[in-house]
């Protein structure tokens, strides 16, 4: 156990390991390119749904139903799927990506949508506000921070996930690991396995960083 | 993409064998999740200041990729069923313990003061009253846990338990979709039976909640 946990510090160390197009360091952007762009996609696709869902109150079912799917569709398959189906490309690793965060945006975007106290929404209404006006002025504001949580939530489930991408022969950081795993090189599947770990730790930190920072001064609403 | 559909007969026994493998693996890790996650709610919710760390520590969990955990675990539990059990454990005890705790703190203070007021010793309230009125909240992390889990268990097919995942390797190996469409669908299909099941199992734990529709809304909404 201590032999291999030296052995892992030395290939974590070691700067030959860190350089080059199959070095840590190439690793671990690309396994951020496959993580930004899918969460960027996902949220480009849930927000829309999950704000009309909220504020029209339309659809709240298939908001609800939607986030238990998503939990229960299994990655791997839908990624072995899409790969049998579409050849090699990059595009199964983006599909189930985003596959897998679109449904935890829309579910926490219009749980944080219907937390809003309609007697606010009603007070707006009051006042002389429009629907749209309702919704960009007063129900985005407070839904925000839950919002936040779903997108962070998304991120590290993403961040997590795209090890997949070398399932289907890409690069990222799940490299280490399979690679590993078919070498019986089991410091190499540690590596790779600790550097997706603390690249989904230090993502979430970022993100938590970012959203105290747009709500600081800001009575807490929703976590 | 074609389906061979004559492929699903042949291999009724196999899918059978592989679903039961899948809940061998699932069930034990969320009845397990429970056993941690409930001394340790009770624990975050009573004892202020261990409350930031105990959920602190289980997002934390949360945050380790399935695949890394199965992975960081082989050297001490090795090539076996109980690598996938206690990856999946540790995935259970973020939303196990979170829920609980929520549906700890939302118990109204009235009734645990009633229950004091009647000289109910602190660990009977916490049985007969407390956790009762925590249900719906507590179970709908339990539904939750257990849909999750037994979405993931097809990543331990890299260490060889991955129950119906053992279906996309073979697709995937032989580059043939149909024993993939199986597995996926296969778990889906047991992901919502599990939560049906759930759903029922709550129902009849909980006869004072009967009736009143409405608030399966906000049930769901912790859920989420």
């Amino acid at each position: 156990m201590l032999e291999l946990l030296k052995n892992l510090l030395s290939w974590l160390t070691s700067p030959a390991q860190w350089s080059g197009p199959e070095g840590i360091a190439a690793r671990v952007l690309e396994h951020l390119e496959y993580s930004v762009l899918a969460t960027l996609a996902a949220a480009v696709i849930a927000l829309p749904i999950g704000l009309l869902i909220g504020h029209t109150g339309r659809g709240a079912f298939l908001a609800v139903n939607l986030s238990s799917f998503g939990r229960a569709l299994p990655t791997v398959g839908l990624v072995t799927l899409v790969f049998l189906a579409g050849g090699l490309s990059v595009w199964p690793v983006y599909v189930s990506l985003v596959a897998l965060a679109v449904p935890v945006i829309i579910t926490n975007t219009y749980a944080g949508m219907a937390a809003v106290d309609p007697e606010v929404k009603d007070a707006a209404k009051g006042v002389g506000l429009r629907g749209r006006q309702v919704l960009w002025q007063v129900e985005l504001p407070l839904a925000l921070p839950l919002i936040m949580t779903g997108v962070r939530l998304a991120t590290v489930q993403v961040v997590a996930t795209a090890t997949i991408a070398a399932y289907v022969s890409f690069g990222g950081l799940g490299r280490y690991v399979f690679d590993g795993l078919a070498q019986r090189d089991l410091v190499q599947v540690l590596g790779g396995a600790a550097l997706v770990a603390v690249l989904a730790v230090a993502a979430d930190l970022a993100l938590g960083g970012l959203t105290r920072l747009l709500f600081r001064g800001r009575p807490a609403t929703a976590r | 993409m074609t389906v061979e559909w004559g492929w699903f007969p042949d291999h009724a026994d196999q899918m059978a064998r592989l679903t039961a493998d899948h809940l061998a693996t699932a069930v034990p890790a969320v009845l397990l999740g429970l056993l941690i996650a409930l001394p340790l709610a009770v624990l975050a919710h009573r004892v202020r200041p261990l409350r930031g760390f105990i959920l602190g520590a289980s997002n934390i969990l949360y945050t380790i990729p399935s695949l890394a955990f199965f992975v960081l675990l082989l050297p001490v539990t090795g090539l076996t069923r109980t690598t996938a059990i206690v990856g999946l454990t540790a995935y259970t005890l973020v939303v196990l313990v979170r829920n609980t705790v929520e549906g700890l703190d939302a118990v109204p203070v009235k009734a645990r003061e009633a229950s004091k007021a009647m000289g109910t010793k602190p660990l009977r309230t916490l049985l007969t009253v407390e956790l009762p009125l925590a249900l719906p909240v507590i179970m709908a992390g339990i539904r939750v846990a257990t849909v999750m889990s037994i979405s993931l268990v097809s990543v331990a097919s890299y260490i060889g338990y991955g129950g119906l995942g053992q279906l996309f390797t073979d697709g995937f190996q032989r580059n043939f979709p149909t024993p993939v469409i199986a597995g996926v669908a296969l778990t889906l299909l047991l992901a919502l039976v599990a939560d049906a099941l759930l759903v029922t199992v709550q129902w009849l734990c909980t006869p004072w909640r009967r009736g009143t529709p409405r608030q399966r809304t906000s049930l769901w909404r912790k859920a989420a």
